[in-house]
């Protein structure tokens, strides 16, 4: 188990390095700059110089490099060329709260309502609950989040009025947003759940535990939803995904302060410093919950811990 | 022996054995293709999804043809018209007719997101069935570059990879490739493994079969299933990335029409016309809908063993 952890984490190590070094290396063969290049001509040399200096930009792609690695392990991931004279790092921590809190809203939600429709559907298979729940599923991976969004947004919002449209200002603001984040969670926690379980229906311990004459909520409490839940802990990968990409267009539909709002904005503002930081922080983040997913999941069921300490 | 018994044989005559007879085929035998293809017809869903898609392609390509106007021309006198009969979807800002654009919107995107899973299954497939069958050292070291490119959050490197190319039908096709392969190598891989140690590929190596024609009648054809039920699941998530990134301006840019460019103008209009982004997302969740629906389908025709 150690050992195992050693190896995920050298990956970790490895895998965020290459993200860095990719990042940043596409992030210089961009054309164009963030400054203003008509302005930048007008100024003396001098000054011009004075400005590239401020950002490091004078010296060699490979020194430039360097120093930017220095300083991620330093944990700083360099200043805004946008938000003048703001570090990265400062930004991305005074935006994570809505993002946070509306991810964590959306995967809750998601996996209150997928759990249950999943179990339901593999309970009741084959009637008009699993086609419902089926169809739900479908629709869930089918419809755009941000099409979904925009017309949440449209009719909820602006025609009948029952949330705010947009922007942060109440917690009422967040309740439209993690609703439509929450849709893809749903439709993928339901369709795994009804599968896992329909799986564990058939099992011979199931069989073992109506023979012994168990009651019916004991043997779906203690023995099927138990046994289904445990995998479930490894659509955590597709729904962080989901969830990242997710906020990238509904933060920005809904004119939320969070993360992914920022990166589509720094993008549009060509704000390479910015941009490398959130693709990095994005990153991380995921390759960290990848790894937790493993971990968790070895230590839940014990089948895996086993295959996996023998790789 | 009683007597009746013997009188009762007497009825009987032993019949001659016509070998012949008994290994006579009546029917001709169903190729893996024509049963597939029996299992797939007995589901209605996926038969309905497979016309809809028909209908769809076929509207994409006549569809900016039979209109009254092209999807590019501007009209400044016609500017966001309601559907009406010279404009059956309406039009647009710039007065562009609505119903050739989606149609042409819709052709683009279905042939990004075709290509793409074409790319990805021409690279992943290969990348999977070099690494599963040369194995060794040689599959560690792919297996380790896999286990590296699964860690990277892929849209992210899409983004990135939009940002620096200059927008157009191949550059998306190629950024979402560049990522999009990885999951079909993995699995090409898995399932040849799994092949590979199956009995009648050892039954086959025994009578003494090469090893080109393993490849080519044993593990190739065994595969064959899994590879189009992962391009059929790939078709619809190139749609969506598309649309996304188009969403978030990094992809095609008007006058050129994708869905995802259409979502977005309609999204600008929202307020005022909401045609103008309600139809587009009709006709992307019905493509959606259309191919994973039908890719649900195949999965069951082409492996019944994995059916739920």
């Amino acid at each position: 188990m150690k050992r195992y952890i050693g190896v995920r984490l050298i990956y970790l190590v490895l895998t965020l390095f290459i993200i860095t070094t990719a990042t940043f290396f596409l992030m210089k063969g961009l054309p164009g700059t963030p400054f203003d290049e008509e302005k930048l001509q007008q100024l003396p040399t001098e000054q011009r110089q004075k400005i590239y200096a401020s950002y490091g930009l004078d010296k060699p792609v490979v020194t430039q490099y360097v120093n930017y690695l220095g300083n991620i392990v330093k944990g700083d991931l360099g200043t805004s060329f946008f938000y003048t004279g703001q570090k990265v790092t400062d930004i991305i921590s005074g935006r994570i709260g809505p993002s946070a809190l509306i991810g964590l809203q959306a995967v809750l939600l998601g996996l209150a309502i997928g759990l249950i429709l999943g179990i339901i559907a593999a309970y009741r298979h084959n009637t008009g609950w699993d086609y419902a729940t089926m169809i739900i599923a479908v629709l869930g991976v089918s419809v755009p989040n941000f099409v979904l969004a925009a017309l949440m947004q449209y009719y909820m919002g602006l025609k009948w009025g029952w949330f705010p449209v947009a922007f942060w200002e109440s917690y009422s603001s967040s309740i439209l947003p993690s609703v439509a984040l929450s849709v893809g969670v749903v439709a993928l926690i339901a369709r795994f759940v009804r599968t896992e379980m329909l799986e564990v229906l058939e099992q011979e311990y199931i069989t073992t535990a109506k023979a012994k004459g168990l009651g019916f909520i004991r043997i779906m409490f203690q023995h099927v939803i138990r046994n289904s839940l445990i995998s479930v802990i490894t659509v955590l990968g597709p729904i962080v995904v989901n969830l990242l990409t997710g906020s990238l267009v509904i933060e920005n539909i809904f004119g939320i302060p969070g993360i992914g709002s920022l990166f589509v904005d720094s993008i549009k503002m060509n704000d390479y410093s910015t941009i490398m930081g959130i693709t990095i922080f994005y990153s991380a983040f995921y390759v960290l919950v990848m790894l937790v997913v493993d971990l968790l999941y070895g230590l839940v069921d014990p089948r895996i811990r086993f295959a996996s300490g023998k790789e | 022996m009683p007597k009746e018994t013997q009188n009762l044989d007497a009825l009987f005559k032993p019949a001659a054995a016509r070998p012949d007879d008994k290994e006579k085929i009546t029917r001709e035998s169903l190729t893996a293709f024509q049963d597939s293809w029996r299992r797939l017809r007995k589901n209605k869903a996926a038969i309905i999804s497979l016309v809809i898609l028909v209908i769809m392609v076929v509207l994409a390509i006549i569809g900016p043809w039979i209109g009254h106007h092209n999807y590019y021309d501007t009209d400044y006198s016609a500017v966001y018209q309601k559907p009406s009969a010279d404009h059956w979807f309406g039009t647009d800002k710039f007065g562009r007719d609505q119903w050739a654009r989606i149609w042409q919107g819709t052709s683009v995107s279905l042939m990004i997101a075709v290509l793409a899973a074409a790319l990805d299954l021409v690279v992943g497939v290969i990348y999977g069935a070099v690494s599963a069958l040369l194995g060794g050292r040689v599959d560690n070291v792919m297996q380790r570059i896999i286990e590296i490119l699964t860690g990277i959050p892929s849209l992210i490197i899409i983004i990135l990879l939009m940002m620096i190319m200059k927008p157009g039908i191949i550059t998306i096709m190629v950024a979402m490739s560049i990522t999009g392969w990885v999951n079909m190598a993995r699995l090409v891989r898995a399932h040849i493994m799994k092949l590979k140690s199956q009995e009648f590929v050892l039954a086959a190596r025994t009578l003494g079969t090469s090893n080109g024609r393993i490849i080519w009648k044993h593990l190739i054809p065994n595969t064959i299933g899994i590879i189009v039920i992962n391009t059929m699941f790939t078709i619809p998530s190139a749609i969506f990335t598309e649309a996304f990134l188009s969403f978030i301006g990094l992809g095609l840019q008007s006058p050129m029409a994708s869905l995802g460019v259409l979502i977005n103008d309609g999204f600008a209009s929202l307020n005022s016309q909401a045609y103008l982004l309600l139809y587009p997302s009709i006709i992307i969740v019905l493509l959606m809908v259309a191919f994973n629906i039908l890719g649900d389908g195949l999965r069951d025709a082409l492996d019944p063993r994995m059916r739920k």
